[in-house]
C-alpha cells in the first residue's frame, strides 16, 4: 500500500450555494450542527444519567444526522438534503473508526506506562508469582525476536523465489494455482497454523515444544504476505530494464537477481518488515507449540520459550491488578515493537520507492 | 537503482551465446523459484491432510454425534464432543460483526475515496490501516478490560428497548461477556481489511462514469449512488467476505471476552457460547492426546470454513478482473 492514493477532485460544493438554487446552508453549517448536537448528546447523558459515553455518542450522532436533513430540507432541498446526510453519515464512519482506534493507543499507553521502565525490561519472571507485583519482559522480548528472526529467515526466501516464479516465469495452470492458493492462504486462521506444526513436528515426529516450532507456523502465515507484496513491486518493475539487460546478453536468472530484484527492493523490504510486523503479535500458535516459560531461554531450538503475544495472555489469565499491570506494560512494548517495524517498512518504502521510469 | 551500459562485466555477448554456465544458472535458478510455488501448493494440501487424519483418529472414537452433540468432553473415557455449539457462536459472532463493520467501513472507503479533504486523504487511510497493525492479543485485553464495562450501558439500553425482538433479550445478568461483544468487537478487529480493499475498488471507478453523473446535475451523494456503488458492489462483496474469513478465525481476541459455554442461544447479549478458535485455545491445555486430536478436528472444520469464503472472496475479486480491462 505503499503508492499514494490517486486523488481526484470530486462534486463541487459550490454547487449548492451558487446565485441559481434556491438558496443554501451557509458553509459553517456542518461544524455548527456538530457542535450543537456534541453538546445536546453531553447534556442529555448528563440529565437522564447515562453512564456509558458510547451512548453520548450515539445520541449526538443522531442528533447531528437528523438536525442536518431538517435544516438542508427546509433551506435547500430534499436532494440536497439527502446528500448532506450521506456526507454526515460518511463522516460519521468514519470517526467511529478513529475512536476506537484512539481509545486503544491511550488505554495501552496509560496503563502500561505504570510499570513499564529498565527493570522491567531487562528481567524476566523467574521467582515472580503471577499475582505479585515485580517482574518483567526480557524472556518474553527475547523470544518474540528470535522467533520472528526464524520465520523471517525460513518465510521470506521462499516467499520471494514464488514471486518470482509468478511474475517472471508463471505461465499456465501451475502458476494460476500458485495464485489462487496464495490468496486463500492469506486467510488461514493463525491457530490452524499452529495445529498443522503442531500434528506434523510434534505429534507425528515426537520434537517437544520449542521456539522453532512456533517459527514454522509463523513462517506459513507470512509466505503468501511476502508473495503477495514481493509480486506487487516486482510487476512494477518497468519491462526496459529487463530487456535491456537481456539485449546485452545477460542471462535471465543474472537479470533477476542483478537488475529486476536490485531495483525493487525497496519495496520488497517493505513487504517483508510488514509481513514481520503481523506475525509478531500472533499468539495463538506460539500458545500451541512454544508452550510459555517463565525463565529466560535464549536457544530457540530446544525447550519452552515465551514471547511478548503469550505473555500478555498469561498475565491476563492471572487476573490480578499488578499482572494486568503487566500484560498492559506488555501490550505497549508490543505496539511500540510492531509501529517501529511499521515505520521502518514506511521509511524504506519512501527512501527506496521503485523508479517506475514514467 | 540505475542499470548502465557500462556494466556489462557480467555476461559479454560473445560468451553468452556459447555459454553454458548462463543455461544451466538459468536452470538451477527457475527451478528453485518454481520449487518454491510448487512448496507452497504442498503445504496447502498438507495441511489439509494432515489436519484430515487426525481429526478421523478423534472422530472414530467419539461417543457423541460430532455436529449435534452440546459438549466438549474430548478427553473424557469414552470421549464426547461435538461442534454445533462452535459452529453456532463462530457463525452468530462473524454475523454481527459483518452487520456492524460493512457499512462503517463502506463509509471509511467511501470518505477517504470522495469525501474527505484531499490533502487528509493518505494520512487517513494510513490511519486505518494502523488499526490493522494492532496485535490481536491487544484487542483482546482491550476488549476484555476496557469495552466490556463500557458496553454494559449499551447492553442493559438494547435490552430494554430491543427486548422484544427476542435476539436483544438479556435473560441472565452479569457483565457483557457474550457473543454480541465479541462480535463488535471483531467488527474493530476487521475494518481495516475491508475498508482498504473497498477504497482500492472505489478509487478504480472511471472518472468518466463520475464526471458524466455530475454533469447531470447529479449531487455527491447521487453520483456515488449511481456511479460508485454499482461499479463497486462486487468488490465491496469480495471485502466483506476477506473480512468474514478473519473474523471466523480470530483466537485471541474471542478467547479474552468471552466467558464460554456450552449451550446455544439466541439471547446474544446473554454470556456464553464459543467459536471454534477459542474453544482450542481454551481447551488446548487440560488437554490428553486424544483430546488434542477432537480440537484438530474443530481445527480442520476452521480450515476448511475459512478456505471456502476466502476462496469465493478470492473467485469473485478475480471475475472482476477479467471485467475490468476495459477502464484501463
Amino acid at each position: 500500500m505503499s503508492h499514494a492514493i490517486q486523488e481526484r477532485p470530486v462534486g463541487s460544493r459550490a454547487a449548492s450555494s451558487s446565485g441559481l438554487t434556491r438558496g443554501g446552508l451557509p458553509r459553517w453549517a456542518p461544524a455548527g450542527i456538530a457542535a450543537l448536537s456534541v453538546a445536546l448528546g453531553v447534556g442529555t447523558g448528563l440529565v437522564a444519567d447515562l453512564h456509558s459515553k458510547v451512548q453520548w455518542g450515539l445520541i449526538a450522532a443522531l442528533l447531528f444526522v437528523a438536525v442536518t436533513y431538517g435544516a438542508s430540507a427546509v433551506v435547500e432541498n430534499r436532494r440536497q438534503a439527502k446528500d448532506r446526510v450521506a456526507t454526515s453519515m460518511v463522516w460519521v464512519c468514519f470517526v467511529l473508526a478513529v475512536i476506537p482506534l484512539l481509545s486503544l493507543i491511550w488505554t495501552t499507553i496509560s496503563r502500561g506506562l505504570k510499570v513499564l521502565d529498565a527493570y522491567f525490561l531487562s528481567h524476566s519472571m523467574k521467582g515472580v508469582a503471577g499475582f505479585e507485583p515485580g517482574g518483567g519482559v526480557y524472556h518474553a522480548l527475547l523470544g518474540t525476536i528470535e522467533q520472528v528472526l526464524l520465520a523471517t529467515l525460513i518465510a521470506a526466501p521462499i516467499g520471494l523465489l514464488t514471486a518470482v516464479y509468478l511474475v517472471e516465469y508463471g505461465r499456465g495452470p501451475l502458476a494460476k494455482a500458485v495464485t489462487f492458493f496464495v490468496d486463500v492462504m492469506t486467510g488461514i486462521p493463525s491457530i490452524v497454523a499452529g495445529l498443522f506444526i503442531l500434528t506434523t513436528w510434534n505429534l507425528m515426529l515426537g520434537f517437544g515444544p520449542s521456539g522453532f516450532a512456533g517459527s514454522m507456523a509463523l513462517a506459513i502465515l507470512m509466505m503468501p504476505v511476502v508473495v503477495r507484496s514481493t509480486e506487487e513491486m516486482l510487476k512494477l518493475v518497468p519491462n526496459e530494464l529487463r530487456e535491456a539487460s537481456l539485449a546485452l546478453g545477460v542471462p535471465k536468472w543474472r537479470t533477476i537477481l542483478k537488475v529486476v530484484l536490485p531495483t525493487a527492493i525497496g519495496g520488497i523490504s517493505t513487504g517483508v518488515m510488514l509481513a514481520v510486523a503481523r506475525i509478531a503479535g500472533e499468539t495463538a500458535p506460539i500458545m500451541l507449540l512454544v508452550f510459555g516459560s517463565q525463565l529466560i531461554n535464549d536457544n530457540p531450538f530446544e525447550g519452552a520459550q515465551s514471547s511478548l503475544p503469550l505473555y500478555i495472555w498469561e498475565q491476563y489469565k492471572v487476573g490480578s491488578a499488578d499482572s494486568y499491570d503487566r500484560a498492559w506494560a506488555a501490550a505497549l512494548v508490543l505496539i511500540a515493537f510492531v509501529m517501529i517495524l511499521n515505520l521502518v517498512a514506511r521509511g524504506i518504502a519512501r527512501w527506496k520507492a521503485p523508479k517506475t521510469g514514467r | 537503482m540505475a542499470f548502465t551500459p557500462t556494466q556489462t562485466d557480467t555476461a559479454p555477448p560473445v560468451s553468452a551465446s556459447k555459454g553454458s554456465t548462463g543455461r544451466a544458472g538459468d536452470k538451477i535458478f527457475s527451478g528453485l523459484s518454481k520449487g518454491s510455488g510448487i512448496l507452497l501448493l504442498v503445504i496447502m494440501a498438507s495441511i489439509a491432510a494432515f489436519l484430515t487424519y487426525r481429526a478421523s483418529i478423534a472422530l472414530s472414537k467419539n461417543e457423541g454425534n460430532f455436529l449435534t452433540t452440546f459438549d466438549w468432553n474430548a478427553s473424557a473415557n469414552p470421549p464426547v464432543f461435538g461442534i454445533a455449539v462452535l459452529l453456532f457462536g463462530t457463525v452468530v459472532s462473524s454475523i454481527i460483526a459483518m452487520a456492524i463493520a460493512v457499512p462503517i467501513a463502506v463509509g471509511i472507503a467511501l470518505f477517504i475515496s470522495h469525501y474527505a479533504p484531499r490533502k487528509l486523504a493518505a494520512p487517513l487511510a494510513y490511519v486505518v490501516d494502523l488499526l490493522a497493525a494492532v496485535p490481536s492479543i491487544v484487542y483482546g485485553i482491550w476488549g476484555a478490560l476496557f469495552l466490556v464495562p463500557q458496553l454494559n450501558g449499551l447492553n442493559l439500553w438494547l435490552d430494554e428497548y430491543l427486548g422484544w425482538t427476542y435476539v436483544f433479550d438479556k435473560t441472565q445478568v452479569g457483565v457483557a461477556r457474550s457473543l454480541f461483544t465479541v462480535g463488535v468487537l471483531l467488527a474493530i478487529m476487521i475494518l481495516p481489511i475491508v475498508t482498504s480493499v473497498s477504497r482500492e475498488v472505489f478509487l478504480q471507478v472511471p472518472r468518466m462514469n463520475e464526471e458524466a453523473a455530475l454533469a447531470l446535475g447529479a449531487t455527491r451523494w447521487e453520483v456515488i449512488r449511481t456511479a460508485v456503488l454499482p461499479f463497486g458492489r462486487s468488490g465491496v462483496i469480495s471485502a466483506s467476505m476477506l473480512g468474514l474469513g478473519r473474523a471466523l478465525g480470530e483466537t485471541m481476541a474471542v478467547a479474552t471476552v468471552l466467558s464460554p459455554s456450552f449451550l446455544i442461544s439466541l439471547h446474544v447479549l446473554d454470556p456464553g457460547g464459543g467459536t471454534f478458535a477459542q474453544n482450542i485455545a481454551a481447551k488446548f491445555d487440560e488437554a490428553n492426546e486424544f483430546g488434542r486430536d477432537a480440537l484438530i478436528a474443530s481445527g480442520l472444520v476452521l480450515f476448511l470454513l475459512t478456505l471456502l469464503v476466502n476462496g469465493a472472496a478470492r473467485l469473485i475479486i478475480a471475475r472482476r478482473k477479467e471485467y475490468s480491462g476495459a477502464n484501463a
